[in-house]
């Protein structure tokens, strides 16, 4: 049997130069920060993900004789907390709902400021007016001072909790998300694409939301950060996330009575916290400075 | 200038007055009765109904808003529900000993945060810029109410060096500038400088490292300006844009508060609003929400003036 080779009629590949995204794939790649808090942040998610199947003790299960044990006692690696549960198994269930309260706002609200912001700097006029003057109103709130005195108005609770950090962060992406379109429909191409006849859907469609999704995103992607230590932060108050649930602000909550007996177990689910947000932040750097955006 | 301080003016009435109408729909959105958290459950409906018209809760929310604004105007924010006490006065005090907090920890992040920011800019991409830059993410990524929590298990519960709560001896009422006072300051006051020193640090970074790149810079050097010479330009165009930032930041401290006076107990704004949401303090809350808005709007409007009559490059429109 003649064995056909395919070889010849395999075309040489065209040198093609790298695509928009490609390129920042490149780059993103070559910055070891960037690479470094990217694994943390996909490690964080999937130590949420499969939480319940790796905690080593039942998060939820506590005894009164073994309350408070140090950190490194046999059995409770991470000691355990003022109920005695397990601490270990609870900072790893706490990723579950602490990820949860601080990524979800930012999602929300990229989705309904994005609309808001395209629709107000693509159509201009006295709708801009309105909605970016609305929008000017919760600027004149510093975001944890809304966030705060929403959730408290609304009563604790993680919905609750979840509206009133989407509402926080609504305004400043609509902003953002306007500010782009502005600039972008001012450019030709876009005005090409309406004397050839394109309605307005299409044009926002294929040329504003392809231009002005990847700033938006970068930018609710920086919100995530203030956004974790905002929802930890609501739990910490007492508002959010109701006990037993296990929560790292609300576990900071209930552990401050504990700092002069067992300062560095009160001291761990904080530094959950800190460690999400400083990889989201460094995440977000890098990839700001791979797509070459300003700000 | 006249003219565009006017026009600036005119501009922030509709955004007080969007304000105003979210404080009172924020508090009004809350569920339950304004007089659950007072009232016995087994209060009859005669005293329920009574005290309902003396807080004026029985009219329609329209008619409870004019009322409201229309005493707010006057510097009346009605009288607290869980204290009966006038909600202007407790605001005051409260606002004075978080103005007092908020500016400390302001100027010391401002410093911090300048510095860091300097060196970071002029020795850019080598090690000390990525040292300072370093400080500066962890200055935006560490949850304050946390990093509170450690200085407090390091220098109040283990060396024992400062207190670990509180306003000093006779609490706020008698604050002097006394080291038994200044004390319980401190650990706040350092907790707080964290978040504007991030900022400000990025911010000057940022705007040295565009400054230096410039013609005028190579221009100077080629001059055979000193270093220090030098260093004077890039501070005077730098100056403007970083004391903007420090003073949008002093708003935002004012407001944030509250977070780091719970893990202090410092009394201010911030223990207020505590007490308020978990007491269902509706005039309170309201009343105190209102204070910290109007002055971060205020701030921003000095800021603005500020810079547009500092910085000639700004335009005045």
């Amino acid at each position: 049997m003649a064995v056909v080779t395919h070889d010849r009629f395999v075309a040489e590949p065209v040198e093609r130069s790298p695509s928009y995204w490609q390129t920042v794939l490149i780059r993103f790649r070559r910055d070891p920060v960037a690479m470094l808090a990217a694994a943390i942040v996909l490690a964080l998610l999937l130590m949420a993900i499969f939480a319940p199947w790796i905690v080593p003790q039942d998060p939820y299960k506590g005894l009164s004789l073994r309350r408070l044990k140090p950190v490194g006692t046999d059995g409770f690696i991470l000691g355990t907390d003022e109920l005695g549960r397990d601490m270990l198994s609870r900072l790893i269930m706490g990723a579950r709902l602490s990820l949860f309260m601080g990524v979800t706002p930012v999602f929300i609200a990229l989705f309904l400021g994005g609309a808001i912001g395209v629709v107000a700097g693509y159509v201009g006029g006295w709708v801009n007016t309105i909605l970016m003057r609305t929008i000017d109103v919760f600027f004149a709130f510093p975001s944890v001072l809304l966030a705060i005195a929403l959730s408290g108005a609304l009563g604790a609770g993680i919905a609750n909790g979840l509206i009133s950090l989407t509402i926080v962060f609504i305004p400043p992406i609509a902003r953002v998300a306007e500010s782009v379109t502005t600039g972008i429909r001012a450019r030709d191409f876009v005005e090409a694409a309406r004397a050839s006849g394109a309605g307005a859907l299409s044009i926002i469609r294929y040329h504003i939301l392809g231009n002005v999704l990847g700033p938006i995103f970068v930018y609710a992607m920086s919100l995530i950060a203030v956004s974790m230590i905002l929802a930890s932060g609501l739990s910490f108050l007492g508002l959010g996330v109701k006990p037993p649930e296990p929560e790292w602000g609300l576990m900071l909550n209930t552990l401050r009575t504990a700092i002069y007996t067992q300062p560095l177990l009160c001291a761990l689910p904080g530094l959950m916290i800190f460690i999400t947000s400083i990889a989201f932040n460094m995440l977000t750097d890098g990839l700001r400075s791979a797509m070459d955006l300003k700000g | 200038m006249l003219l565009y301080l006017f026009k600036r003016l005119i501009y922030t009435i509709p955004i007080v007055l969007g304000v105003a109408v979210v404080c009172f729909v924020l508090v009004h959105i809350a569920p339950g009765s304004p007089l659950d958290s007072v009232l016995p459950p087994d209060a009859s409906q005669d005293l329920k109904a009574q005290l309902m018209a003396i807080y004026g809760f029985d009219r329609s929310y329209p008619e409870q808003f004019l009322r409201w604004s229309g005493r707010a105007l006057q510097g009346d924010l009605g009288t607290s529900v869980a204290t009966s006490r006038p909600v202007t006065a407790e605001v005051t005090r409260a606002v004075g000993n978080t103005l007092m907090l908020a500016a400390l920890a302001t100027v010391i992040g401002f410093v911090l945060g300048a510095f860091l920011g300097f060196i970071a800019g002029t020795f850019r991409d080598t090690w000390i810029d990525k040292a300072a830059s370093l400080v500066s993410v962890i200055g935006v990524s560490v949850p304050h109410y946390w990093l509170g929590m450690v200085l407090v298990i390091i220098f109040s519960a283990t060396l024992g060096w400062l207190p670990p709560t509180g306003a000093g001896p006779g609490g706020s009422g008698d604050w002097t500038w006394e080291w038994a006072h200044v004390r319980h300051m401190i650990l706040p006051a350092i907790t707080m400088s964290v978040i504007p020193m991030g900022i400000i640090a990025r911010t000057v970074r940022a705007l040295v490292a565009e400054i230096m790149g410039q013609e005028f810079i190579a221009g100077l050097k080629a001059k055979g300006l000193t270093r220090i010479g030098i260093f004077g330009h890039v501070v005077k165009n730098v100056a403007p844009t970083a004391l903007a930032v420090m003073g949008v930041q002093l708003g935002y401290l004012l407001g944030g508060s509250i977070l780091i006076e719970t893990v202090f107990a410092w009394p201010g704004t911030g223990l207020l609003l505590n007490s308020a949401i978990f007491q269902r303090d509706l005039p309170l809350l309201q009343g105190t929400i209102l204070v910290l808005a109007l002055f971060f709007v205020a701030l921003n409007l000095a800021v603005d003036v500020l810079q547009t009559a500092l910085d000639p490059r700004v335009e005045r429109r």
